[in-house]
């Protein structure tokens, strides 16, 4: 989960937060880490380009990237699928 | 202020019709215009539906009497101005002090788009000819040059607001007395840059887009261009003006660089400021055109500023974005034609693809056409990336 | 077009690494590249805006004068709809629509197509301050001081707003060029009559 946040802080931008602030079940949006909209396109694009991973229906993003949590859980199920 | 600014005249050209007559008879027979990408080149033609103008650009050049290698952008521009001019009985440019104010979002976009495929190959290749008018003013320039406008020329780039913009800033130039007559509107064709970029937003329907609807997933793109033309109180004696622009409005709505704000604050503050200038009551409005892009963001917000603007009375209100797609820069000048042209006639547009009425709104939009309403006031509302929020009003 | 009634209350100009504020350089930063110097900028006239970072050069420009500008200025006193924000330049967004065009290649970038029009920076400066008044922005060769002037003297005479960010905000590669200044009906701060000449007396 260490790698995904800095991962995250790195597609988003997030040049005054560091990996370790981010706690592992912190809401990732509005009153958690207050991302927007923009933001969420961006992880779909983070999950694609680092993880393989790609959401069609835009409507899942706010279950998967709830926090970091599920976002790692969402990736490691969706890499043993394939695997 | 006393002195007022009348449309004389109005020309569209978009992907249902190649004239405003045309357009209309697209509205009556229920034929929006959507279908499968013929004159864009794009990897995604097979999933995303466009409405384009069902012409190629050799029809255009010579429609338009420009040389076909120009943009699209100003290809669409040059015939819907030339419409609106003579719609207007106005004559000849030449003997006002006449000032063109054009909007768009792309500018030459597309011939760019096609330079870069030779050039991006081989550096060596690529005709340069084709990256000149890459720029929004470039096309402007070239569409009054062609008409012969030299008093004035504007580019405004504000988004999906654009073109409302421009008719507020030739009215102002009006009123000003600066100018008796300016071509207002906007124009934009479909490019690569604008497909590629909407979808990274994921907010492009991959069928016909619904607004105003609840099952709504997001807006076609489309293209065209629209003007009307602005007359000071003196030209407007010498013909027979369609209707006034009585009102008009812009606000920030300050909340995101492309979200509406959930209670769109920006789209009432344009709406009551256009009233405001109209000295009319939100009960005066006989018809909205809507902005109504199909996204789920925009007609919840733009819905709920009208629900707290015109509760419990809502005016018949629908999206001409249902037929012509979103055609951006331009959708501003296609609506405010469409809107001015309505009240002239007594015409309500009807919203089509609509099945099931938003949750959250006590309104739904009129799915039928119809002649013969009595119309005195008239609303058209655009709202764009950036917040910028426009409402404009037109009376008889 | 009357001007009795109007004045610049103040003015900030960011070119050449350096920040001249009512005329008088309050900072300069030799060597620095745009990026760096622009966060140099945030660090000591604003921060606590992580949003700023995920702002294209254009809106950072843009923004960071306006946080220069309002400086000691404060708007409160305004209603949000009373106050517009009216803008030029001449390259557009270029600069992002290049960068953005370059990761269409790939994964085409949501949060750099944001940025390609440039109107985003006066929603940025809006959001900032919550101004909701009347905006424009032209694309235009130069900076048409005499058009700005007389623009924005008649959105103040007509009622349309009573306080206006205006100017010139220019940036594409390493080149940039900004212009803002606060226009109000209130005499206050800097105090100098809305003139196109003085206008461009604080430009240059």
């Amino acid at each position: 989960m260490a790698d995904l946040k800095a991962q995250i802080i790195q597609q988003l931008n997030l040049q005054e937060v560091k990996p370790e602030e981010i706690g592992n079940d912190q809401p990732l949006f509005k009153e958690g880490l207050g991302l927007d909209s923009i933001d969420a396109l961006e992880l779909i694009v983070l999950l694609q380009q680092h993880h393989g991973i790609r959401i069609a229906n835009p409507e899942d993003g706010p279950n998967i990237f709830y926090s970091v949590r599920t976002m790692a859980e969402y990736i490691t199920a969706e890499k043993s699928k394939t695997a | 202020m006393s002195k007022g600014v009348w449309i004389a005249g109005g020309g569209v050209i978009c992907g249902i019709g190649e004239n405003l007559g045309a357009c209309l008879d697209a509205f009556e027979k229920m034929q929006p215009g959507m279908a499968t990408m013929e004159h864009l080149h794009s990897v995604h033609a097979q999933t995303f539906p466009v409405v384009e103008v069902k012409a190629d650009n050799e029809t255009l050049a010579e429609r338009a009497g420009m040389p076909a290698h120009w943009s699209r952008t100003a290809l669409l521009s040059m015939i819907a101005a030339k419409e609106a001019i003579q719609s207007s009985g106005i004559g000849e440019l030449k003997q006002y002090r006449t000032g063109l104010v054009s909007a768009n979002t792309v500018g030459g976009m597309d011939k760019t788009e096609h330079f870069m495929e030779a050039f991006l190959a081989d550096p060596k290749k690529g005709r340069l000819k084709e990256v000149v008018h890459h720029e929004c003013g470039s096309v402007t320039e070239l569409v009054a040059d062609a008409l012969g406008i030299r008093h004035h020329v504007s580019t405004i780039s504000t988004a999906c607001s654009s073109a409302a913009n421009a008719l507020m800033y030739g009215a102002r130039m009006i009123r000003s007395g600066m100018l008796d007559v300016v071509i207002a509107g906007g124009t934009d064709a479909l490019t690569r840059f604008t497909l590629n970029g909407f979808n990274t937003l994921m907010i492009l329907d991959q069928q016909k887009c619904r607004p105003f609807d609840d099952t709504r997933t997001g807006l076609n793109l489309g293209e065209g261009a629209g003007y009307v033309v602005l007359v000071s109180d003196a030209v407007a004696e010498k013909v027979k003006p369609w209707c006034k622009l009585s009102g008009f409005a812009n606000a920030n709505d300050a909340y995101h660089q492309t979200a509406s704000s959930p209670e769109g604050i920006g789209n009432y503050k344009a709406m009551q400021g256009a009233l405001s200038m109209a000295a009319l009551e939100p009960a005066d409005i006989d018809y909205i055109n809507l902005h109504g892009t199909g996204t789920q963001n925009n007609d919840s917000s733009e819905g709920l500023a009208i629900e707290r603007l015109f509760a419990p009375a809502f005016p018949p209100l629908s999206s001409t974005k249902s037929f012509t797609g979103h055609t951006l820069g331009a959708s501003g000048g296609i609506e405010a034609v469409f809107a001015a042209f309505a009240l002239k006639e007594g015409i309500i547009y009807p919203n089509a693809q609509f099945t099931t009425q938003m949750k959250e709104l006590p309104f739904k939009p009129v799915t039928t056409f119809s002649r013969g309403n009595v119309l005195t006031h008239v609303m058209s509302n655009s709202f764009g990336f950036g917040g910028n929020c426009s409402s404009l009003v037109f009376s008889k | 077009m009357s001007n009795a009634n109007t004045y610049i209350t103040s003015s900030c100009i960011i070119r050449n690494n350096t920040v001249v504020k009512n005329g008088v350089e309050v900072l300069t930063e030799a060597d620095t590249a745009l990026p760096e110097f622009l966060r140099g900028l945030y660090d000591r006239f604003s921060g606590q805006y992580p949003k700023f970072h995920k702002m294209d050069l254009l809106s950072k420009l843009g923004w960071i004068a306006t946080e220069v500008l309002l400086q000691d200025m404060p708007m409160e006193t305004y209603a949000p709809e009373e106050t517009g924000v009216v803008l030029a330049n001449t390259s557009s967004s270029l600069d992002t629509d290049e960068r953005y065009f370059e990761t269409v290649r790939e994964i085409a970038s949501p949060a750099l197509f944001v940025y390609t029009l440039p109107n985003i920076v006066i929603g940025e400066i809006s959001i900032r301050h919550k101004l909701k008044g009347e905006n424009a922005f032209f694309v235009a060769e130069t900076f048409d001081i005499e058009f700005i002037t007389g623009y924005v003297q008649q959105l103040l005479d007509t009622g349309a707003i009573n306080a206006c960010i205006c100017g010139w905000v220019e940036q594409y590669h390493i080149t940039y060029d900004a212009a803002l200044y606060l226009i109000e009906k209130n005499n206050r701060g800097l105090g100098v009559s809305f003139t196109a000449e003085s206008i461009r007396k604080l430009y240059l």
